[in-house]
C-alpha cells in the first residue's frame, strides 16, 4: 500500500483563533450517526457557524475571503476532549491538509497523524503574525514544510515543531501505520505468549 | 531502581519497534461501541482484513441508545440503523456483544470493569476518550481513534509513543461532601485543560488509597478533560477484592496467580516519576464549572471570573468566550445560578455508589418545579441493582424520571436533549459548547449529589446545605 510522500503542504490558510477548540465544536456529535465518514465536511464546525435556524453566522470558515483553505491555523489545545476521528475526517473532507496550532491535544494529534495531516506546533507569537498577515491579505500562499520544520509566507518564515515520529512517518509515507503494524503479528503473538495470554 | 506500573506495562507491551520510531504495542483488550467502530469495520472489510484477535475485543452499545424506549426497532432510523451495524459486525467477525437484550449492555467504560473484564497491568484501547476510566484498576487504558481501531482490531496492536508519567498525591481528610468528582474538578482546575499532555496520570496517596474503586473510576474517567491521554491507580487489595467473582475475572488457582502478578504490576516504591504534584485534601470543595472547558471551575463558595482577573490576553479571551456563551455575570457568585435541568448519569458518574449516595440524600425532598431532572443508570447491571434496593423509586418520589442505561444527555446522541440556551446541572465530564445537544445548551459540571441539591432548589447548591451533609463523604 504505497502512500504519498507529505513533505510539504503548500496553499492558502485560515485562522481561527482560540483556546481549547474540542472535537465536539469540530464536529457535534449529532453529526456521527453515520456508519461512513463521507460528507462530513460539510458539518465542520457546524454550530459555529449556524445559528439554531441553520442561517450561517460570522465565521472565518464562512467568509468569501478564505474559501478554499487547506492549512488551518488556530491556538492551544487544539482538538481537546472527545477521540472523535469524525473531527480530522471532516477538516480532511473540508479541503484541510495541515494544521498549525500554539498545541494539539494527543488524541486529536494522533488521529492526524494517520489521515496524513500534518500538525505543527508554532509559537503564538509567530501563529499572531501569521494571523495578521491572513488578515490582511487571505490570498497568501502558506507551506507547511514538515521535512525543514519551517513554516513560510511571503518573504517570512517561523520554526515549527512536529514530532519526530509523525515527521518521519510523514516524509517516507509510513504515517498509515497498518502495513507494517500487519508484518509485526508474528511479534505480538509473541509478546502474547510471552504473558502467557496467547 | 525501581519502575513505575506504567513502564512496567509498556515494557511488556512492546511488540516491535516501528521504523518511525514508535512502539507497536500490544492491545491486551478492545472495548468497541456503534459510534466510533463502523467505519473501521468498514475499513477491514475494504483491506479484505480478518479480527487478529476477536476474543479479546468485547462490544457494547451507549452512545445512541433512547433511555425511554424499550422495544426495537428505536423511533430514529440513523440510531436503529447503527445498532444494527453493530450486531452485523459482532456477528461477521466474530465478537462478544453485550446487546440490549443481553441484560448487560450499558456504558462500555462501565460494562468492562462490572464484568471483570477490566484488569490490572492489561492495556486497554476503546474508540472513546474516557477509557482511561479502566486506569482505575491499573490497567494502561486509552482512546484512540478509529483508524486505530481498525489497526487493534486488525493486528491486537497499535502505534504508540511513550508517555512520561505524572504522580498526583492526594494526602489528608477530603472534608465532609466532597466527592472524587470534586477531586478531579480540582485536580483539572489546578493543572488546566492541557496541563496533562504528553503525561500518564498516576493517582495516589492518601484519598486514593480509601477510595472505592468506583471512586478511582471517577477520578481516572476525567483524565483526558485534564489532557492527558491516560490515567491510573495502583492496583490493591480494594481492587482485587472487586474484581474477585466478577465473569471474566480469573477463578480458582488462576486468580491466586493473577493476584501474585497484580501485585507485582504496582509501581515500586523507589521508582521516579517525571513529574510530582502534591494536593491536600483539604483544600478541596464541592466544585462546579462555570465555563466551556472543564477547568473553568470553582468551588461552590467561588464566583465567576472578572476579566481582570485573567494573567493573560489569550486568557481573558477565553474568560470573555465563556462569560458569553454560558451568560453568566462576571465576579456574580456561581450559587444561586438558576438552573432548567439536572442530569445523574454518565461514564463520570453513572455507577450504583453515585445512585445510593443521592438516594440516601433525596428523600423527602422534591425537585423543584421547572426542572426537569432525569437518571440514567450507566448500565442495565446498574440498573438492576438499583431497582432491587428501590433507588428507582425513591428518584421517582422526588421527581426524577428513571431512564434506561446509557450516556444519555452527557453527549446527546440519543433524544435526551437540552432545548435552546438550557441550563444542565450535570453529573457528566464535559461543559463544552453545544455538548448536550442544543448548539447554545449551557452544562455546570458537578458531583450527584450536588447535581441533586441544584435540582431540588432549582439553583446551583451547596449539597452540604440543602441536605445537611455533615458524616465524612463516602470515603
Amino acid at each position: 500500500m504505497a502512500l504519498d510522500l507529505i513533505h510539504q503542504v503548500r496553499g492558502r490558510a485560515v485562522p481561527v483563533p482560540g483556546s481549547d477548540i474540542d472535537t465536539d465544536r469540530i464536529i457535534p456529535a449529532r453529526f456521527m450517526k453515520c456508519v461512513t465518514f463521507d460528507g462530513l465536511g460539510d458539518y465542520l464546525f457546524y454550530d459555529m457557524r449556524h445559528e439554531e435556524d441553520g442561517t450561517p453566522k460570522q465565521h472565518p470558515l464562512n467568509e468569501e475571503r478564505y474559501q478554499g483553505a487547506s492549512i488551518f491555523v488556530s491556538g492551544v489545545n487544539f482538538g481537546c476532549g472527545s477521540s472523535r476521528e469524525h473531527a480530522p475526517q471532516a477538516l480532511y473532507r473540508a479541503g484541510f491538509r495541515a494544521v498549525i496550532a500554539e498545541s494539539f491535544a494527543e488524541i486529536f494529534f494522533g488521529n492526524c497523524a494517520t489521515l496524513g495531516i500534518p500538525c505543527v506546533t508554532a509559537t503564538s507569537e509567530d501563529i499572531a503574525e501569521l494571523s495578521r498577515v491572513l488578515e490582511e491579505n487571505p490570498q497568501t500562499e502558506v507551506t507547511v514544510d514538515v521535512e525543514k520544520a519551517r513554516v513560510f509566507y511571503n518573504d517570512a518564515n517561523f520554526t515549527v515543531h512536529i514530532p519526530d515520529t509523525a515527521r518521519d512517518a510523514l516524509i517516507n509515507g509510513r504515517w498509515d501505520p497498518i502495513g507494517e503494524l500487519l508484518e509485526n503479528t508474528d511479534k505480538v503473538d509473541a509478546c502474547l505468549e510471552r504473558m502467557g495470554l496467547a | 531502581m525501581g519502575k513505575s506500573l506504567y513502564e512496567k506495562v509498556w515494557e511488556s507491551h512492546a511488540a516491535a519497534q516501528l521504523s518511525n520510531g514508535q512502539t507497536q504495542l500490544l492491545i491486551d483488550t478492545h472495548l468497541i461501541h456503534e459510534v466510533t467502530s463502523p467505519q473501521a469495520f468498514g475499513m477491514m472489510r475494504d483491506l479484505g482484513l480478518k479480527v487478529r484477535h476477536p476474543e479479546r475485543t468485547f462490544a457494547t452499545v451507549d452512545h445512541i441508545v433512547p433511555t425511554d424506549e424499550f422495544e426495537e426497532p428505536f423511533a430514529d432510523p440513523l440510531a436503529d440503523a447503527m445498532i444494527k451495524e453493530l450486531r452485523r459486525n459482532a456477528d461477521d467477525f466474530g465478537i462478544t456483544y453485550f446487546d440490549l437484550k443481553s441484560g448487560k449492555q450499558g456504558i462500555v467504560h462501565v460494562v468492562g470493569p462490572e464484568q471483570g473484564i477490566t484488569q490490572p497491568g492489561t492495556t486497554i484501547a476503546c474508540g472513546d476518550s474516557h477509557t482511561a476510566t479502566h486506569g482505575a484498576f491499573g490497567a494502561v487504558a486509552f482512546g484512540i481513534g478509529t483508524t486505530q481501531v481498525r489497526d487493534v482490531l486488525a493486528t491486537q496492536s497499535m502505534a504508540m509513543s511513550k508517555l512520561r508519567v505524572r504522580r498526583i498525591n492526594v494526602n489528608g481528610e477530603l472534608p465532609p461532601g466532597v466527592y472524587a468528582k470534586d477531586v478531579i474538578l480540582h485536580i483539572i482546575a489546578q493543572l488546566g485543560a492541557k496541563g496533562g499532555i504528553g503525561y500518564a496520570y498516576e493517582f495516589g496517596g492518601d484519598v486514593f488509597d480509601r477510595f472505592t474503586m468506583e471512586e478511582r473510576m471517577t477520578v481516572c474517567n476525567m483524565t483526558i478533560e485534564g489532557g492527558a491521554r491516560c490515567g491510573y491507580v495502583n492496583p490493591d487489595e480494594t481492587t482485587f477484592a472487586y474484581l474477585e467473582g466478577k465473569p471474566y475475572s480469573p477463578k480458582g488457582e488462576d486468580w491466586d496467580k493473577a493476584v501474585a502478578a497484580w501485585r507485582a504490576i504496582a509501581s515500586d516504591a523507589d521508582c521516579t516519576y517525571d513529574d510530582i504534584v502534591n494536593i491536600n485534601a483539604g483544600d478541596i470543595a464541592p466544585s462546579v464549572t462555570w465555563g466551556v472547558s472543564p477547568d473553568q471551575g470553582v468551588s461552590i463558595e467561588g464566583h465567576v471570573p472578572r476579566l481582570e482577573d485573567a494573567a493573560t490576553p489569550a486568557e481573558k479571551a477565553s474568560i470573555q468566550e465563556a462569560l458569553d456563551y454560558m451568560k453568566l455575570e462576571p465576579g456574580a457568585p456561581i450559587k444561586g445560578t438558576p438552573i432548567d435541568v439536572a442530569f445523574v448519569g454518565s461514564c463520570t458518574n453513572g455507577r450504583l455508589s453515585d445512585f445510593r449516595e443521592v438516594a440516601k440524600y433525596i428523600q423527602g425532598h422534591r425537585v423543584a418545579e421547572n426542572v426537569k431532572a432525569i437518571a440514567v443508570p450507566g448500565s442495565q447491571i446498574v440498573a438492576a441493582l438499583c431497582e432491587k434496593e428501590g433507588i428507582d423509586q425513591i428518584f421517582l418520589d422526588a421527581g426524577f424520571e428513571w431512564r434506561r442505561a446509557g450516556c444519555s444527555m452527557c453527549l446527546a446522541m440519543n433524544p435526551d436533549k437540552l432545548i435552546g440556551d438550557q441550563l444542565c446541572a450535570s453529573s457528566s465530564n464535559r461543559n463544552f459548547k453545544g455538548r448536550q445537544g442544543s448548539p447554545i445548551g449551557r452544562t455546570i459540571l458537578m458531583s450527584p449529589l450536588m447535581v441533586a441539591a441544584a435540582a431540588v432548589r432549582g439553583c446551583v447548591s451547596d449539597a452540604r446545605e440543602v441536605f445537611a451533609v455533615e458524616d465524612a463523604a463516602a470515603v
